[in-house]
């Protein structure tokens, strides 16, 4: 079978061991029946609709789709920062009230506090915890180190480049303790190089830390990348196209991009949120001539 | 490259010679008015009376008045009064009142009553600052509150606008029939001009906080209390601050209004006294310090802010740092039971 038609459901007995272990673990979280709608200017929205999903202990789950498939509203209501309309979200069987230390978000903005060093910056959950402050600054500086910052633990936000921001955005997040991190497009504002950096340092921080990650995506490289799982959403109204099991073995890095796993499953996605037929061929004729010839020119 | 150009900074070592220009081009007018005769120039100040009697020298007339005396004098063949071109008394030439600026510390206070220019001056600044003070003490919590939370603002904010809009001078009558005739009803007309427009601004500034950051403040455990000391208070502390800077300029103004009230006090006493005696240089040297104090203060508040919220700037400060270090948590023997002891590290 060529690498063109291998099909992205075909797992390697290694992979399929793999996913087979990641089912017996505890669901960290749960989306029961999720709905979420809110009035925008055009009426009522419906962001989400009718999402069920459970997500595993220490997995990452990449969540993907078109602009408007409500996949950071998803993680804004896994958050507490948005409520659900109808259903509800369970984090350890618990329902969400609210936002909470247990679920750690990192945003595509910079929301690293301008008034603080990398070190307070990182301390700030703990420091709501009511932990002591010695302890609080040594823990801090233990996580900065993590994230490879530790030198700049003293620095304050504006003196680093937006990678660093995001990585001690990372291990502040980190540090309040959470079982679940949700990063809402957290590498969107950077160039190609640090973006894909950061990919490779998540993946090292995930293999050192007990956490579960949900990672907001528009990149499927990078939801291929970094997933064990891949939540497809469709736009309007927000629903679940497909839960993709990723067949690419761990560990991960770039070289895998070419393999055949990798291109069937973004083969998969891509159909998946790009339906229509594709620009080339299908289009009208410019109907500018100078445009043509210049075209001619050139070729 | 053109000086002029949309949008773009002049280089900056013309920056300082621009910022004099600045100040040298009102001067210059100034001086041009005065000094050169031809301009402007309307009246004529009498240097020899001549042959008129009632014509002091020193007294400044009509120039078409005196031309009229010196045809009738010549008329009757007497020696016509003589005079040069002159400015009304109530516009002083800049050395007269760059005279005054010394003079008017010297000018002896004429009846008992009347103030030193330094006494007036002190008097101000003690009812602006008691104002202001009591104005901030207030309206900032009140502000921040109102920012932190809509209901507040939804339920005190439309009542304050309203008030807002109520003339603080048109309160002096009722000030002074509650609280006299002395420093108390100035104070409280600063008060008022200040309070409800720093209710309004404080809130408005809160209210621009980054949501973000308090989203991710959420997201890390912070919870109401927490929000508004650890994130909202810190966060718009510079803005407040340049808001405060504003706002002591509105309470200048306030402060003429303010001493017209009740006893007649301070420095606007001083330049209405001072008018009264026709002593116009002096009354502008007056007005001039009140500039001077009002930049100064604005300029010292400027330079102490940069300082204080350095984090805003890529530039290192000595100042900050020393107060980061000062309000830095730590443990403290004496609150030592009430942190958790530190966890073991293995």
């Amino acid at each position: 079978m060529s690498a063109a038609d291998l099909d992205y459901r075909i797992q390697s007995p290694a992979v399929a061991a793999r996913f087979a272990a990641l089912r017996q673990r505890p669901v960290v979280l749960e989306a029961e029946q999720l709905t979420c709608e809110f009035d925008g200017e055009r009426g009522r929205v419906v962001a989400l609709r009718d999402l069920n999903v459970r997500i595993h202990r220490r997995e990452i789950v990449c969540v993907i789709g078109p602009s408007g498939c409500g996949k950071s509203t998803f993680a804004r209501v896994i958050a507490g920062l948005q409520p659900a309309s109808s259903g509800r979200i369970l984090v350890d069987g618990r329902p969400v009230t609210g936002p909470g230390p247990d679920r750690g978000m990192v945003f595509q903005g910079y929301t690293l506090f301008p008034w603080l060093t990398l070190a307070q910056n990182v301390r700030f959950g703990l420091d709501m915890q009511g932990r002591a402050p010695t302890a609080a600054d040594r823990e801090a500086r233990q996580w900065l180190d993590l994230v490879g910052l530790g030198k700049f633990a003293d620095a304050y936000p504006h003196q680093l480049s937006g990678g660093m921001k995001q990585r001690v955005a990372i291990a502040r997040a980190l540090a309040a303790g959470p079982k679940i991190l949700l990063m809402d497009e957290p590498f969107g504002a950077l160039d190609p190089q640090t973006r894909a950096q950061m990919q490779a340092h998540l993946l090292e921080i995930w293999r050192n830390v007990d956490i579960t990650i949900v990672f907001i995506t528009h990149d499927m490289d990078e939801a291929i990348l970094l997933a064990d799982r891949i939540l497809v959403l469709k736009a309007h109204p927000g629903e679940v196209l497909e839960f993709i099991d990723v067949p690419v073995p761990r560990p991960r890095g770039v070289a895998q991009f070419t393999t055949p796993e990798f291109q069937a499953t973004r083969r998969r996605i891509d159909a998946l949120i790009h339906p229509a037929p594709t620009l080339d061929g299908a289009h009208d004729p410019l109907p500018i001539v100078r445009l043509t010839q210049a075209g001619d020119d050139v070729e | 490259m053109s000086l002029f150009s949309v949008r773009r900074e002049p280089p900056a070592r013309l920056r300082w010679v621009l910022w004099l220009l600045a100040f040298l081009l009102p001067l210059g007018v100034w001086s041009a008015v005065s000094y050169v005769p031809w301009i402007w120039h309307p009246q004529v100040k009498i240097t020899d009376s001549g042959s008129v009697a009632w014509m002091q020298p020193g007294l400044r007339m009509d120039k078409a008045e005196f031309a009229a005396q010196v045809a009738k004098a010549r008329e009757a063949g007497q020696p016509p009064p003589r005079g040069e071109p002159a400015n009304p008394i109530y516009l002083p030439a800049p050395h007269e009142v760059g005279r005054a600026l010394y003079g008017a510390f010297t000018t002896e206070p004429r009846l008992r009553g009347d103030k030193w220019l330094h006494e007036s001056i002190a008097m101000s600044v003690k009812t602006i600052a008691y104002g202001f003070l009591l104005s901030s003490l207030f309206a900032l919590p009140l502000g921040i509150l109102c920012g932190s939370y809509p209901t507040l603002a939804r339920m005190t904010e439309p009542f304050v606008d309203f008030v807002r809009y109520m003339p603080a001078p048109a309160f002096g009558a009722l000030m002074v029939a509650i609280f006299g005739i002395h420093l108390e009803p100035k104070v409280a007309i600063v008060f008022i001009g200040t309070f409800f427009t720093q209710v309004l601004v404080t809130a408005g500034t809160v209210r621009r906080v980054d949501p973000a950051l308090l989203e991710a403040a959420q997201t890390l455990g912070a919870k109401r209390s927490m929000l508004i000391r650890r994130v909202i208070l810190p966060a718009s502390l510079p803005d407040l601050y340049n808001d405060t800077r504003i706002l002591i300029g509105c309470a200048w103004t306030y402060l003429v209004v303010a001493e017209v009230v009740g006893v007649s006090s301070g420095i606007t006493f001083f330049i209405n006294q001072q008018a009264k005696y026709r002593n116009f240089d002096n009354v502008y040297a007056a007005i001039l310090i009140i500039g001077f104090i009002g930049l100064a203060t604005d300029q010292l508040l400027s330079f102490v802010g940069a300082r204080l919220f350095g984090w805003k700037q890529t530039r290192r400060s000595r100042t900050r740092a020393f107060l980061g270090w000062l309000f830095s948590p730590r443990e403290v023997p004496y609150f030592a039971e009430k942190t958790a002891a530190p966890k073991a590290v293995s």
